[in-house]
């Protein structure tokens, strides 16, 4: 007798046909990556593997005749407050397997989100609101170490400045796109990623997998990652953009390193890597020259040096229990700019244990950061960009009312390309043509398609963002950096409350 | 004429700079004199040009460099060839930690011992090999994440003769490249999976052509070198790690 394998016993959706809409078309086998529609040629019939779905509704989306619904699979387990079916199938599936569940997207646990219990302050009779339509609306951001006094000379009757500023990246909306691979997305959602970079007048940041060719053009929007398995990491790489972001942690699994599964190590990959086809892409939990705040240092400078401080120097740590510290000891090292990214920070392949358990929530750690930062006097040498579970232009409001001064995103970039959070990046199958980089589903997301859909999610934040601030009676976003008072708390307690510096509503 | 500098009052940056300014002046060759731990030496360089130094540099020699080779008369701190893509790096003395880290291409021969974590993570792809040959002993996680590249251990010039020729965990994770070693290790020195195999033909030929050019630079007879045996270490598997999950 073979082992039975529990987890097809209980599959998570159900695939159901509406067989008086269905045509037979057999679109559906073509477009299901992981083999859920089947042809039976004996009975000329459609078939569902419902233990196979994972729930992305491409299927569903594809059907020229509406004839797929996708839904939870309705056989129940008996209720138990305690073994919910995610335990109970996440037992089965180590138990027939024997590993480490791995699983893709960020934090899916329902921790108390910080951002849905802040709300945002609004100008009434005493203060006028702004109107953006009408009046003049700021949202530049400068990313970059600030001097600490500004000196004016006077020279043949005109003033300028006594010594130069340091560099500084001038972005055009505080929202830059976050580190995602190439290996991890396609080739394609760069391009987009760059393109729509480019014409906000933002940032997006390769990942650690190098850059392809195509994407050397859009440089001066470019952040070039450089983390612990230094792939695809060459000297043109560095001076391709206009800051290298070193990649120590990530929200989605602090304390590990990234892993590309083999699955997704094709031919292209290999070559941008210079790793094996089919290997493992390893990148090691520390970076093997960095044990201390003095070894960062080092790293840093030689990034500098190596190319001619022309590019400012990013460092980003996942948001865990000592933050504040570990950040100020970063922003000693000499990083132009902080990026925490936060328990709910996404991922094309982490461990689901660290995924749920590990890290802080973001709105914490921003707050904590900056407040330690201001206290010791050194909040103007970086800029804080937050990252990790932003969801909408008003998380992006509170973030930096919270002390950010830009926020990355990534899992809303790729959800705005169609993505549907079935959270299964890792297997390199993504049916949408996001996660993968097979040829032939990559063609499923063309660059053009990823580039308008990414410009225009941000296009209309950004407006959003203008609206919020004229409500506030504010007309740029420098005057939101760190403005508490223009938030209050909705149902935390006090310690929370303390922590992220804001009073009560009704306070 | 080579360019001289002594660059005993200078700070690393100054260093580096006046490098890069008569390199784009079309100056191919630098003689570095005085040098006591200044940084990041020829960093990010990318050119075909020589350089003889003389003293002890600091950390980062070489890193991210494309193209100079690289004599040092003295020993070289951690991290020398980091992420380096292209060039060479001789080392006349020893080597600290976290030699040729990631390393995409290029050479670096030590004469001497090296300390922790030399080769981790080096990578290969076609005709690109790095290639690490340490003359001495090296310490713990040799190789580890090794993806590509060749490294040649020799134990021959160390001042450590009472220690084994490598450290622990030596090869841990590598899912591509060789390391070679003259003389044994224990098997519970290898990295989990590991085994040592003995070289075919190929193996020697490769061997003794990446030797002869390491003799060659600091004046060695080969002879002696192949009087030993070697032992091979290549992954058991290019998925070293491919079974560690459950989906």
């Amino acid at each position: 007798m073979s082992t039975p394998i529990f987890a097809n016993f209980h599959p998570d959706f159900y695939v159901e046909r509406l067989w008086d809409k269905c045509i037979k078309c057999k679109r559906c086998i073509r477009e299901c990556t992981y083999g859920v529609h089947i042809w039976d040629e004996k009975k000329k019939t459609l078939k569902e593997d419902h233990t196979k779905c994972v729930g992305c509704h491409r299927c569903s989306a594809m059907c020229p005749t509406n004839a797929l619904i996708i839904r939870r699979h309705p056989s129940d387990f008996r209720e138990h407050a305690l073994w919910t079916p995610w335990f109970i199938k996440n037992i089965y599936k180590q138990a027939d397997q024997g590993g480490v569940l791995l699983t893709s997207t960020g934090c899916a646990l329902p921790y108390k989100n910080y951002f849905d219990h802040l709300v945002i302050d609004a100008c009434q009779v005493t203060n006028p609101p702004i109107d953006p339509l009408r009046e003049p609306m700021e949202l530049r951001t400068f990313i970059g170490p600030k001097p600490e006094a500004v000196e004016v000379e006077e020279v043949n009757g005109r003033f300028r400045l006594k010594k130069k500023l340091p560099p500084v990246i001038r972005i055009e909306v505080p929202i830059m796109f976050a580190g995602m691979s190439y290996g991890a997305i396609s080739l394609h959602v760069h391009q987009g990623l760059a393109r729509a970079a480019r014409d906000l007048g933002t940032l997006y940041n390769t990942g650690e997998g190098g850059l392809h060719a195509s994407l050397y053009e859009y440089g001066a929007n470019t952040i070039v990652q450089c983390a612990s398995g230094r792939f695809g990491l060459h000297i043109d790489y560095l001076n391709a953009g206009v800051a290298i972001e070193i990649k120590i942690g990530q929200g989605a699994k602090p304390g590990i390193g990234g892993h590309l599964p083999g699955e997704k190590v094709t031919e292209e990959i290999s070559k941008t890597r210079m790793i094996p086809v089919g290997s493992d892409a390893l990148s090691p939990a520390p970076h093997h020259d960095i044990y201390s705040i003095e070894d960062l240092r080092g790293l840093i400078f030689a990034l500098k040096e190596a190319t001619e401080y022309k590019k400012l120097v990013f460092v980003k740590i996942a948001a865990v229990h000592n933050v504040a510290a570990i950040a100020s000891g970063i922003v000693r090292a000499g990083a132009d700019a902080v990026v925490i990214d936060g328990l709910k920070g996404g991922t094309g392949a982490s461990p689901t244990m660290f995924r749920d358990n590990i890290g802080i929530p973001i709105e914490l750690a921003i707050s904590a950061v900056d407040k330690r930062l201001r206290e010791e006097g050194i909040r103007h040498r970086t800029s804080i960009i937050a990252s990790g579970g932003i969801r909408c232009s008003a998380d992006v409001v509170k973030a930096i009312a919270l002390g950010a001064d830009a926020v990355y995103i990534g899992t809303a970039a790729l959800i705005a390309c169609g993505c549907t959070m079935c959270q299964r990046c890792h297997t390199g199958k993504c049916p949408w043509g996001i996660a993968t980089n097979n040829p032939e589903l990559m063609k499923r997301l063309p660059p053009e398609v990823a580039y308008e859909k990414i410009y225009n999610l941000v296009k209309g934040w950004a407006h959003e963002i203008k609206e919020m601030l004229g409500a506030m009676g504010i007309n740029s976003i420098e005057s939101l950096k760190g403005n508490r008072d223009k938030l209050r708390a909705v149902g935390l307690t006090r310690e929370e409350m303390e922590i992220l510096e804001v009073k009560h509503a009704g306070e | 004429m080579p360019l001289e500098l002594e660059v005993t009052p200078f700070h690393y940056s100054q260093v580096n700079k006046i490098i890069r300014e008569h390199i784009s002046k079309g100056e191919r060759e630098f003689v570095l004199r005085g040098v006591n731990g200044h940084r990041y030496l020829f960093a990010g360089v990318s050119a075909e040009v020589s350089a003889v130094i003389y003293g002890t540099p600091g950390l980062d020699l070489g890193a991210f460099m494309r193209g100079p080779v690289i004599r040092v008369f003295g020993s070289v701190q951690d991290g020398a060839g980091n992420t380096m893509d292209h060039g060479k790096i001789i080392v006349h003395g020893m080597a600290g930690d976290v030699i040729g880290y990631a390393m995409r291409g290029g050479k670096i021969h030590i004469f001497g011992d090296v300390g922790y974590r030399v080769g981790i993570h080096m990578k290969a792809y076609m005709d690109k090999v790095p290639v690490i040959i340490i003359g001495g002993k090296a310490g713990d996680f040799l190789g580890e994440y090794m993806a590509g590249g060749i490294i040649i251990l020799l134990g021959m010039n160390t001042i450590y003769p009472e220690r084994p020729i490598a450290g622990l965990f030596l090869g841990t994770g590598m899912h591509g490249g060789a390391i070679y070693i003259r003389g044994k290790v224990r098997e519970n020195q290898l990295g989990l999976g590991l085994k040592p195999y003995a070289l075919d033909s190929d193996d020697e030929k490769l061997l003794e052509s990446y030797l002869k050019e390491y003799c060659d630079d600091f004046g060695l007879d080969i002879s002696e070198i192949l009087k030993e045996d070697f032992i091979k270490i290549i992954p058991y598997t290019h998925r070293p790690y491919g079974k560690l999950y459950a989906y």
